[in-house]
């Protein structure tokens, strides 16, 4: 499959920014928000707009509710002279997927990805109702939280888990984002005391949902010698891999993520053997995990087999922050930036999109380029 | 030099944007023979190659992709497999007092369809509970998935 980077040059994350994430930017157009972001992400590898071989963003006109803003956002990068570039509706995850297959041919060195959104312009919970089954499903009018808290009833009833340890990934999640001065919820409380939250939809509590967040990121991506020139410890992508489930809810097990395990076996840093046991992880030493609400960190933890000595979402993760388009790329960068801080030998990163996980991307990253004389 | 003080709150401008999807689209032989199987009060799935019966009907298996064939009638009963309490109803969703999402098993289906089952309160709710369709009056409907008011659970419409 084309997903692993066999026989092709290696490429590394070489520079991440974000901006801080807040639960609204109302003074701050997106170029406004976005371009602190652009100057930071070339100023720590001392490059600019100009040297990049390839530009890919990703957002969701939606969100703001103007067509084509994404073409406005440009502004924020500076769209002269021309530029390649391209952009998707999508997670800024799978515009640097995009870069990646690029950059593994040999015409361009550098790219750079970015991604933002205002979630707080609209009201979250309709717009997501917008992707979903326009026929079946929409006509309805199910919230994101309506849909999710499906999935974690049916995860309670596999008898795996329970809504305490719902509250537990939150309360971890929190005390973690302590240490990350860029994400929006963060505290001290315990499992116990957040169990006395209301129900926003039953089984799901408060805390178990992301909070609404407005923010950019950014990341520059080198190729091969240009990587190691650029950055100390450049972050080696491995591999990487998306897998999309059918939109027919009722036709998915909730509480599994297949496609989770299938990019993460392509990506490598998931054996599944023949498929009659549990996955079993590689052994990484940081895992960001794009888990909106709680319950899924624990669906996406036993999909990638990730054991206790796994450091999971060490940010804070989607619970402390979740800029739609913006939090999926945010953990490719937490990820990488624990490598290219020498805390972590090795890493994983996951963003998803669509409902209950319906779309995964796994993103291995280690200090080293893959062990095949690729580089 | 020019020199633009923050903005006070009260001075952000602020005017409605209504987005619209202004297109018409055909729903085809199986989306379409559905819909209209709601309008006369009848419920169909479709039958893929391996025998199972998907329901709401796609044009293809949803998880192999193979093109699925005939329409057959299912029941209008079936099992909730799992649900969620939605205490605070939202705008335009299917009833505007507090009601559980569910995904329904019906009887002769192999996939669940998503709808709500209109219950007293979350107590009165379980996986694996019975649920049966209650229909709009025939004159109000207009193929559509809100044709189907809700469920209610077994025996008790």
């Amino acid at each position: 499959m084309a997903a692993a980077s066999g026989g092709r040059r290696p490429v590394a994350v070489v520079s991440f920014a974000q901006s801080d994430m807040v639960r609204r930017e109302e003074l701050r157009n997106d170029v406004e928000v976005l371009q602190p972001v652009i100057v930071d992400v070339f100023e720590k590898v001392g490059l600019t707009k100009d040297e990049m071989g390839f530009v890919c963003s990703g957002s969701c006109d939606y969100l703001v509710g103007a067509p084509f803003s994404f073409v406005s956002a440009l502004d924020a990068v500076g769209a002269w002279p021309p530029m390649r570039e391209s952009h998707v509706e999508m997670d800024g995850a799978f515009a640097l997927y995009e870069a990646w297959t690029q950059l593994q041919e040999d015409d361009i060195d550098t790219a750079l990805v970015f991604s933002f959104g205002r979630s707080s312009m609209s009201e979250l919970g309709r717009v997501l109702t917008l992707q979903l089954d326009p026929y079946y499903v929409a006509p309805l009018w199910p919230d994101p939280v309506a849909l999710a808290a499906l999935q974690a009833r049916a995860l309670i009833d596999s008898g795996r888990y329970t809504e305490a340890d719902f509250a537990a990934v939150a309360a971890r999640s929190r005390r973690d984002a302590l240490n990350n001065p860029h994400a929006q919820v963060k505290g001290e409380q315990t499992a116990e005391e957040l169990m006395g939250d209301d129900y926003v939809v039953a089984p799901l509590r408060r805390h178990a949902l992301p909070p609404i967040t407005d923010g950019a990121t950014a990341i520059i991506l080198a190729a091969g010698d240009r990587a190691a020139e650029l950055c100390e410890r450049p972050a080696w992508i491995t591999g990487m891999d998306h897998r999309i489930e059918t939109h027919s809810l009722g036709a998915r097990d909730l509480t599994t993520s297949p496609t989770t395990r299938r990019a993460g076996e392509a990506a490598g840093v998931v054996e599944v053997g023949d498929g009659s046991g549990a996955p079993v992880g590689v052994g990484v030493d940081v895992a960001e995990l794009h888990a909106p609400f709680a319950h899924q960190e624990l669906i996406l933890r036993d999909a990638l087999g990730l054991g206790e000595a796994v450091a999971v979402n060490p940010s804070g993760g989607a619970l402390a922050a979740n800029g739609v388009m913006v939090a999926g790329l945010v953990r490719i960068g937490e990820a990488a930036s624990r490598i290219m801080d020498g805390t972590a030998q090795s890493a994983l990163a996951h963003a998803t999109s669509g409902p209950c996980l319906q779309q995964n991307l796994v993103c291995a990253l280690a200090a080293e380029p893959a062990g095949d004389g690729r580089r | 030099m020019f020199y633009f003080p923050a903005m006070a709150e009260s001075d952000v401008l602020r005017a409605p944007h209504v987005i619209e999807y202004t297109y018409t689209r055909s729903t085809g032989p199986v989306i379409g023979a559905f819909l209209t199987g709601l309008r006369d009060g009848k419920i169909l799935g479709a039958t893929t190659p391996a025998g199972r019966v998907v329901v709401p009907p796609t044009e293809y298996d949803p998880i192999t992709s193979e093109e699925v064939g005939e329409l057959v009638e299912v029941g209008q009963s079936g099992v909730v497999r799992t649900w969620s309490w939605a205490a605070h109803p939202l705008k335009d969703q299917p009833l505007d007092r507090p009601f559980a999402w569910a995904l329904v098993l019906l009887d002769g289906a192999d996939t669940a369809m998503l709808h709500v089952v209109d219950a007293a309160g979350p107590e009165a709710m379980s996986s694996g509970m019975r649920v049966t369709a209650r229909w709009r009056p025939a004159g109000e409907r207009i193929g559509h998935m809100k044709d189907i008011e809700c469920f209610v659970a077994e025996g008790a419409s």
